[in-house]
């Protein structure tokens, strides 16, 4: 059994929970002060996820000299670093359009970095 | 002086957009945006992390996105935008000043202005931090337009001042980006930024947040070589003993958001010494008649959603006034703030000419749990809302029926304060 520490951030109170988990199960969550806090441990312990979003270089365009990109969808949270790292070097030439994807699979997640401005 | 508009917004951000589109589409055929960037979106531009927008859309969008379908439904016509062009002058009589390197100086008059200039931060300056003027030390906003915008890293080895939530994305946006953040010092007992960001850009990385702790030092003569930190007594003045040396390139500053308001003191508008922004009424008016606010030059959000429906009332208000289908006030009732409610806005209600429901914003001045706001018509108790948690980083609301307050004959005054639950 391993137990981990979360804020809640559900609502500004922030309760701090004190989740047991064990065999990639939640067995208990405490410190909630209401329903919406376990449901918050149940996803953030067993399988946190994040949009990742940076932004890359852009030749060719008038508007802008970089590109604002994010992750299509939600990445496991401990790949967000390897998959910000993977854009390094990444530079995308003018015109991109919001959604165009900037890099494919990012970090072996199966999703793509879309960019999120026009260049 | 060129051919006047019915309605001259001031500003291309989310606030002057929302304002636009809801003036147009409440039958406005005459309005011009002035926006001194290259691109509309304002803030949003440089804000590429998600979030935004799960009111309004009910998804998250990032602020580039969340600006760009604000864009499209003004670009679909009956708007007139100048961009590169800084108004530098507001009179009374709204004549509009700007200049542009194409156009110059230009004068342009309107029937009704909406001020949606959006903050500025705070600098340095209004710190007091001894020490040399080293290199190295930016307002957390900059450091997210160079890297964002220009893409420029400002340092490598980062300690933060101040947890506001632009510190606290910027922390996160620095560690993506390779650089090591040292901290995030807090002179407060608490965080002014808002849950998620603490959870999402701190302890996602395990950033440490040093709450009553401040510099009360920066070392270095060209460029920052280390800040001197100290925990804080409970009335914010550092404690001896307790200072501890943090090496490193580079201090951000997220110490808080003032209302940009040098053009609204031309016009001779009234500033509330709380928000710093305009006083305004029941239409988001200001003391100018016919010059309207919303969004952070009248008082800053912590949520972009917000700054678009207050907007979206000031648009609708000020083409109600620019047709003369705006009732003149009869008369305004003054609401007050007390008891742990910093300030609310609107400041004055006109009860025969609000909406039947007014949304009334405001803040509390520290962390109260278990509390209940009330709302006191000429001491008589009219809601009394139970909150189980309440914090100045998180704008409230209360909503005000206008049956209620034309059932109360001769309202003098009406009091929000925070109670016993």
């Amino acid at each position: 059994m391993e137990q981990i520490h979360l804020t809640c951030i559900r609502c500004p109170r922030g309760c701090q929970l004190d989740v047991k988990i064990e065999g990639g199960g939640v067995l208990s969550v405490v410190g909630n002060a209401c329903k919406r806090g376990e449901t918050y441990a149940q996803a953030e312990a067993t399988n946190p996820l994040r949009v990742a979003t940076s932004s890359v270089p852009v030749t060719g365009s008038k508007l802008a000299r970089m590109v604002s990109v994010k992750t299509a969808g939600d990445i496991p949270k401990a790949k967000v670093l390897e998959a910000v790292e993977s854009l390094r070097g990444v530079t995308v030439e003018a015109p991109i359009a919001i959604g165009d994807v900037i890099v494919r699979d990012a970090a072996g997640t199966g999703v793509d970095f879309i960019a999120t401005r026009r260049a | 002086m060129t051919n006047g508009y019915d309605i001259l917004i001031i500003g291309g951000g989310p606030a002057g957009l929302a304002a636009a589109i809801a003036a147009r589409d409440a039958g406005c055929a005459s309005i011009l945006v002035v926006e001194r960037d290259c691109e509309l979106g304002g803030i949003l531009n440089q804000c590429i992390h998600n979030g935004f927008g799960l009111i309004t859309f009910d998804e998250e969008l990032t602020g580039p996105e969340y600006a760009a379908r604000f864009e499209e439904l003004a670009r679909a016509g009956g708007i007139d935008f100048m961009l590169d062009t800084m108004v530098i002058d507001i009179s009374a009589d709204k004549v509009v000043t700007a200049v542009s390197r194409t156009s110059g100086m230009v004068r342009i008059r309107a029937k009704a202005i909406i001020l949606a200039m959006g903050c500025r931060e705070r600098p340095r300056g209004s710190l007091n931090i001894p020490g040399y003027r080293p290199a190295g030390i930016y307002s957390a906003g900059t450091a997210q337009r160079l890297v964002n915008i220009e893409g420029f890293m400002p340092g490598r080895e980062v300690v933060i001042l101040g947890s506001g939530d632009i510190g606290l994305i910027m922390a996160r946006r620095m560690t993506l980006e390779g650089a090591h953040v040292a901290c995030v010092a807090e002179l407060m007992p608490y965080s002014g930024g808002l849950k998620r960001n603490i959870v999402q850009c701190l302890d996602d990385f395990g950033i440490p947040l040093l709450l009553s702790h401040t510099v009360v030092r920066i070392e270095g003569k060209k460029r920052v070589e280390a800040v001197i930190i100290a925990e804080v007594d409970g009335r914010g003045k550092p404690i001896p003993g307790t200072e501890t040396a943090y090496p490193c390139d580079t201090l951000l500053l997220s110490v808080g958001l003032i209302p940009e308001n040098e053009l609204s003191l031309s016009a001779g508008i009234g500033l509330s010494p709380v928000t710093r922004g305009p006083v305004v009424n029941e239409v988001l008016e200001t003391s100018v008649e016919g010059i309207f606010a919303a969004g952070n030059v009248l008082h800053v959000h912590d949520l972009v959603d917000y700054v678009s429906q207050e907007a979206a009332a000031a648009g609708r208000n000020a083409a109600a006034y620019a047709r003369g289908v705006l009732a003149g006030s009869a008369g305004a009732v003054p609401l007050t703030a007390e008891d742990g409610i910093r300030y609310t806005v609107p400041q004055t209600i006109d009860p025969v000419r609000m909406p039947e429901e007014l949304i009334v914003r405001f803040r509390v001045d520290n962390v109260y749990e278990d509390r209940s706001v009330s709302v006191y018509f000429d001491g008589k108790r009219m809601q009394h809302r139970k909150r189980s948690i309440l914090a100045p980083g998180e704008m409230e609301q209360v909503k005000l029926k206008k049956g209620d307050l034309v059932a109360s004959p001769d309202l003098k005054e009406i009091v929000f304060k925070l109670e016993e639950a």
